[in-house]
């Protein structure tokens, strides 16, 4: 016996909003976006290949992944810093600091682009005191690296957060009396148990960071070869009128962005089942 | 005799613990310093560079680059963009936290994740789309130019694109939400004899509506200042297919900077206004999961 496809419900309208869902799901983002591989399909595989690989994009997806890579990294390490400080201890100033975490998620990634590029030139509030140091951020692949990072930390931030401050006393409790110095509870007891998170964390900051474009080509300085992340190239082969081209890119980086997604939602149920054994 | 065996070596680690959770001063204080440094740096500090960048030339020069027309004609672009995509995401995040939240179905996980997929596409990509779609040499292309009707490279096409890159935001706010509070308010409400529609505007709509101004607060922001998909739909065209954030990038390319940051400085106190929102609205849903 085949199990029917809706379990019985007394709520009514389940057939009018699944419709309307599905009908505006597809309209908006599912038609669009195969037009995507659709287009793609259009031109040879060896076209296809030879745009991919090209020199110049190979180069692009080396910093994007690179520094995605990078800022993600940075942004586990400061963002499980705050997030622990934000749930453990108490000081004063405490609440605007945890709404200031949300800031980039708020603030237009044009805005940030040209505020981050204004602190970092040579004679910016930053860069000033990193010129003399040899330390050049701004139209280098370290800029990108700072823009990603200031994109990505409040993704980790949100995902430690709720886990930590879930996190059961007892057990910390439990790991102090059995004689377990604070470094050992915290490497044996409270690390294990934020580890999905801060995965999880990083997984959503990398997969932001990789398709990112305002907040990073202001800083970058898009010099060809060196700065030059992937996003930028499609809207450089777009500007071509290449759309073959652009659209080529556009699937590498669709096919990246959708195994993130899974790899992603996977990190999160395994979180949650976490949290619930807990 | 067995309940006092059972509570008393609970009660002796918990008499412990107190000072065992909480570090040494000096740490708690080093990392508490350590981490506002980090905030000041990497997010208060760009914050703050707009403001003073915007009012370096004095005020005079700000209410100039405010008032000049093609910013004016930017702001009202945005507010179109922004006013018909929040909306159309507002009516599907209903219907379609109302389908996955209340009913059992086959796929539901798949649908959740089909609807979680204009976060991860790169904005680039999203405005990509649309091009490909109803550009010179896109699908409809063709068709659009025989009747004279402009989609990419005008008002129509900057919609489309903030519609798609805002469109998960209002659903994703309201599926937990929904799912936690469950539907037995709703049963109760039918078997004692409401319609379907007075269910949902006596019972549903009341108990959801701050977590839906959460998710209505982030779209707008989002809406109004979305970047790279808009950039690629756009046609650039001063006064016309200019949103705010494009006319910042116009200005800054034009070394404008003062224009640049005075425009930037609007868009900033807009991403103030919505954190403050935020923060107001997450209390307000704690309040009301409490009671």
């Amino acid at each position: 016996m085949s199990l029917p496809f809706k379990k019985p419900s007394i709520l009514p309208g389940f057939w009018p909003a699944f419709s309307y869902t599905i009908l505006y799901l597809s309209l908006i983002v599912l038609i669009p976006l195969s037009a995507v591989f659709l287009k793609s399909v259009t031109s040879t595989w060896s076209h296809l290949w030879r745009v991919v690989t090209s020199p110049e994009v190979v180069a692009s997806y080396r910093l994007s992944f690179g520094a995605s890579l990078v800022a993600g990294m940075i942004s586990v390490v400061v963002g499980f810093l705050v997030a622990w400080v934000l749930v453990r201890y108490q000081f004063p100033g405490k609440a605007l600091a945890d709404a200031l975490v949300d800031l980039p998620f708020a603030l237009p990634t044009a805005v940030a682009g040209i505020a981050l590029t204004s602190l970092y030139t040579e004679n910016g509030w930053l860069g000033r005191y990193l010129a003399p140091l040899g330390i050049k951020v701004a139209f280098t692949p370290l800029g990108v690296v700072v823009a990603l990072t200031f994109i990505g930390l409040p993704f980790v931030v949100r995902a430690v957060q709720p886990v930590l401050a879930d996190a059961d006393a007892e057990l910390e409790e439990a790991a102090a009396s059995l004689g377990a110095n604070r470094w050992q509870v915290f490497r044996l007891v409270i690390f294990p148990i934020v580890r999905p998170a801060l995965l999880t964390g990083f997984a959503l900051a990398f997969a932001r960071a990789l398709g990112e474009y305002g907040s990073v080509i202001f800083i970058a300085g898009n010099m060809p070869m060196k700065t030059e992340i992937t996003p930028l190239l499609i809207v450089t082969k777009l500007e071509q009128y290449d759309y073959a081209g652009a659209t080529a890119i556009a699937a590498v980086m669709l096919t990246a962005s959708f195994l993130l997604l899974l790899a992603i939602n996977a990190l999160e149920r395994r979180t949650r089942k976490f949290m619930t054994m807990g | 005799m067995a309940t006092v065996a059972l509570e008393l070596p609970r009660k002796r680690t918990s008499a412990i613990p107190r000072s065992i959770r909480r570090d040494p001063p000096l740490v708690r204080w080093g990392l508490t310093l350590l981490a506002l440094l980090a905030l000041g740096v990497f997010i208060v500090l760009p914050l703050v560079a707009v403001f003073v960048q915007a009012f370096a030339k004095g005020l005079p020069v700000y209410l100039a680059a405010i008032r000049e027309p093609d910013t004016l004609s930017a702001i009202r672009l945005s507010l179109l963009a922004a006013g018909v995509s929040v909306p159309l995401n507002l009516v599907f995040g209903v219907a379609a936290a109302w389908t996955i939240a209340k009913f059992q179905f086959k796929g539901k996980s798949l649908l959740v994740t089909l609807i979680d997929i204009p976060f991860a596409v790169s904005p680039v990509v999203s405005g990509l789309i649309f091009v490909l779609i109803f550009g010179a040499q896109g699908w409809f292309g063709s068709w659009l130019i025989d009747h004279d009707i402009r989609i990419v490279f005008a008002v129509p096409g900057i919609i489309l694109a903030t519609t798609f890159v805002t469109f998960p935001f209002v659903a994703r706010e309201l599926i937990p939400l929904m799912q936690s509070q469950g539907s037995d308010e709703e049963e109760a409400a039918l078997t004692l004899g409401a319609t379907g529609w007075q269910m949902f505007f006596k019972i549903t709509l009341p108990n959801i509506k701050w977590g839906l101004l959460y998710g209505v607060v982030l779209c707008t922001a989002r809406a109004l200042g979305e970047f790279g998909a808009v950039s690629v739909v756009s046609g650039h065209i001063r006064g016309q297919t200019n949103t705010l954030p494009l006319h910042v990038e116009i200005l800054y390319n034009e070394y404008n900077y003062s224009g640049a940051f005075a425009v930037a400085s609007l868009l900033s106190v807009i991403a103030v206004i919505t954190l403050t929102l935020k923060k107001f609205l997450e209390w307000k849903t704690k309040e009301g999961a409490s009671k």
